[in-house]
This record gives structure tokens, sequence and C-alpha cells, in this order.
């Protein structure tokens, strides 16, 4: 039995991407799979681990939440659009790096859109706000602490530079 | 892909939606925000043959105000509630129960409605909803109606909506009391899991500190979320002593029917019901007072 196929098209990362889908391919499989965009995890895929996190339309959603049907004309930010064009890391992506905010490194996609997201929103975040902010994404390696120092000082640095 | 194969069709009205839902009869499903349907149907506790997707139904997302009721679109995000002042102001328990609702990335794609129609015994908004008495307006190819929350809630995640009709927006009452205050609380094992009890209180205050009205739920602890008028209309007249909180805490635990489960026995269950209820209680007390 041949399923039927769906036409999209998606903005990913700025390009616009096309694509023929089954009805119940999820975003996240789409953007893994067709896409070869690998960056994002895949972790429980129920909505509980946060590490398929994408921006949707600049706000994060679980991206194991949503087929990539309902994506059709959206806009969608994934982990690999973080970077600067140069391909080189983004203040946060550094300042994960210099605080040790990652070990594993299998949540670090979700937690960078999660905390870039706040920072886009609110660029001096309170250690509450970036502990809500980065509430529904799991890791088991930091403890967190290393995660929390990164989004602030990545925080200062975007205020400094400008 | 972890779901059975469906098809999968965007509504582009309200009217759209309903005549396919009438279409593909019990086979057909809406999806709102899916924050709870998708992973349901990962895990194929849920198979539906249609999915008609309302994401894209702009009248169903708005928040208007009359006199003494919020008006929200079924599609309105839970993210557009919680961040609405004016909102927040007027049905303040919204914003309150929204806080412990999920996290940032479901309350981006979950809806007011999608949570209400999905009436998880457990969540917040439909605990909220069944306290205040708010008003749903279905709609479907036959016409529109508009049932109280009470009628609304059929049993764990089953309503009176019948398969061919549409939530299509939620009334909330507004108290227009200046002195008046709420409170929203609850035990889970993490933050944003679902609640094990959660209790919601709302008072009104006259001028000598007087209670002039009073609502208190609890979630969790029943086949639908609980309100307790009965126990709530003794605190009216009352200056809402610690005592006065505490018989109607006791009241409200022993007129639960909580279950036991792996996380939880019946037993703590109602101890839980009864320390939120007079914590929220108390809260909402104190919130009135220095209103």
């Amino acid at each position: 039995m041949s399923e039927t196929l769906y036409t999209i098209e998606v903005e990913v990362n700025g390009m616009r991407r096309p694509g023929a889908v089954p009805a119940r391919l999820s975003l996240v499989d789409w953007l893994r799979d067709e896409l070869r965009l690998t960056g994002t995890h895949i972790g429980c895929e129920h909505g509980i681990c946060g590490a398929c996190s994408v921006m949707l339309d600049g706000e994060p959603v679980r991206a194991c939440l949503m087929y990539a049907v309902q994506a059709n004309g959206h806009r969608v930010t994934t982990v690999e659009g973080l970077a600067r064009p140069d391909g080189s890391m983004s203040v946060l992506q550094d300042s994960f790096c210099e605080t040790h905010g990652l070990q594993c490194g299998y949540c670090t996609p979700g937690m960078l859109i999660a905390s870039q997201a706040l920072l886009d929103s609110n660029p001096n975040p309170t250690e509450a706000q970036i502990r809500d902010a980065i509430g529904g994404n799991l890791c088991r390696c930091t403890g967190y602490q290393q995660i929390v120092e990164a989004v602030q000082l990545a925080g200062r640095r975007t205020r400094e530079a400008k | 892909m972890k779901a059975a194969p469906f098809e999968y069709v965007r509504a582009a009205s309200v009217g759209e939606a309903c005549e396919l839902l009438a279409r593909h009869g019990d086979g057909a499903k809406l999806i709102a925000g899916g924050q709870s349907l998708v992973p349901m149907m990962a895990m194929r506790l849920a198979r539906p043959a249609w999915l008609v997707d309302i994401n894209e139904i702009s009248a169903l997302k708005f928040v208007k105000f009359e006199k003494d009721v919020a008006r929200i679109g079924a599609g309105t995000r839970q993210c557009a509630v919680e961040r609405d002042d004016l909102l927040a102001s007027r049905v303040p328990l919204l914003r309150q129960a929204l806080a412990w609702v999920g996290h940032v990335q479901t309350r981006n794609r979950g809806t007011i409605g999608g949570s209400l129609a999905h009436a998880d015994p457990s969540a917040e908004l439909p605990l909220v909803a069944q306290m205040l008495g708010a008003r749903m307006l279905l709609r479907s190819g036959s016409g529109a109606r508009a049932l109280e929350a009470a009628q609304f809630f059929a049993g764990p995640m089953a309503t009176a909506a019948r398969p061919d009709e549409c939530l299509e927006e939620i009334q909330w009452p507004i108290w227009p009391e200046r002195r008046a205050g709420s409170a929203f609380t609850e035990i889970s094992i993490r933050h944003g899991d679902f609640a094990m009890v959660a209790a919601a209180a709302q008072v009104a205050l006259d001028g000598d500190g007087r209670c002039t009205r009073a609502a208190l739920g609890l979630g969790g602890v029943g086949g639908t979320p609980l309100a307790f008028p009965k126990i709530a209309v003794r605190l009216v007249g009352t200056q809402l002593e610690d005592g006065a909180l505490r018989d109607a805490a006791e009241a409200a635990a022993a007129a639960c029917e909580p279950g036991s489960d792996l996380h939880a026995t019946a037993e703590y269950r109602r101890h839980l019901a009864r320390v939120l209820t007079g914590r929220a209680l108390r809260e909402a007390r104190e919130k009135a007072t220095t209103a």
C-alpha cells in the first residue's frame, strides 16, 4: 500500500526547501532524513526531552510533535541556522564551549535553540528566566549549571557588543 | 515515522473544518497544537484516518472582552494567552495556571481549546474552566451550541462534544470585584509534568474584608476536574480566617475521588488535595487583601 504524498515547501534556515512527504512524517524526521540536517537530535519522540527543538516562525517548538506537512508555508530554524554565515560558531555556541555547557552533546542542539530564543526576546535574562526557558530540555551530563552560565555569558557578550 | 498512516487536510475556516468532520465521520480528528494528540498517535493510542488541521484558521485566534466575560478563540496559542497583560488582570487564573502547563516549547504550539477538548483530568486549563464555570461554544454543520464546563467535561479524556463538532470559543467569567485574588498550585514529579494534584482558588472581599464570593477546584483527583460550589459558598460572609479555609480544604479533600497509580496512592493524593487547596485559598486571600 502506498501512502499519499503531500507537497510542501518550508523555509529552512533561510532557504526554500521543497518536499513530498507522507502525512505521518514528523518534522524532525523530514529535517534529518530528507534534508540531512542531522544537527537536530531525536530523543524521546513524544515531547518530553526537548532534544528535537527547532524554531518555527521564530518560536521554539518540539519538532517531534509536528508533522512535516504542518510546516508547509512556515519558517524553520534548526541548530545549523544558528551559526554565522561564514560557518563559524555563534556567540551562544562559543559560550557553551567555553563554560563546558555540554558533555555528550545529545541535548545541545535543543538547548541552543531554547536559549537562543530566550536571548532573542530577552537579552538580559535572570537565572530563573534561563532555567524556565530550558525547563523543557533534559540534560543528563551537565547538571544544567554550566548551561545556565553559558546563556548568561552569551547574554553579557551580546549586550556588550551593542 | 511512528504514527499509523492517515490522510491530512488543512481547513481554511471553521465551516470547512465542520464539513470535513461530517464527511469523514468517526475516523476524522481535529488537530490543533497537537501537543497531546501527536504523542498519542506516536504510541498508536489514537489512529485517526483523517487529520483535519485547524492551525491555520486565523478566525479561531482571538482574545476579546465583554462586560463580564473574556472570549478566547479555541485556536489561540497558550503562549499568547500567557503574555496577554489585560487578560491576566481580568482572568488572572489563566496566566497563573499556564505557568504550570508543559514548557515554553509546548506552550508555543499548544492551544487553549486543544487542552480543553483533550480533557485530561489532571490538566490545568480544564480545572480553571471547571472552577470558574467557563462556557464552551461548539460549532457543527448543523449549527452552534454552548455548554457549561460542568456539562462539557464528561470523563477522563472525554467531553460532551460530538465527533462532528469543533470547539470554537471559550468564555471565561470576569469577576468585577475590585478586591479579588486567585491562586493556582500543584505537585508533580518535575515542573511541567502532569500534576499529581492541582488546586485553584479565587475569592472576592468587601470593604470590611468579608468574603462575598469564592470558587475552588481540584484536578487529578477524579475523572474530570472538580469544582466545589457548595463548599465555596460556605466561605461567603466569613473573614476567610485560617480555620474557615482549613474546613473548606478538608471538605474538598473528603469530597474528591482520587485513584492510585505508580506515582501516588489515593491516600497521598487526598492528602495533597487538602494541603494544596489550603495553600491556594490562603494565597488567593492574601492577594485579595492587598488588591
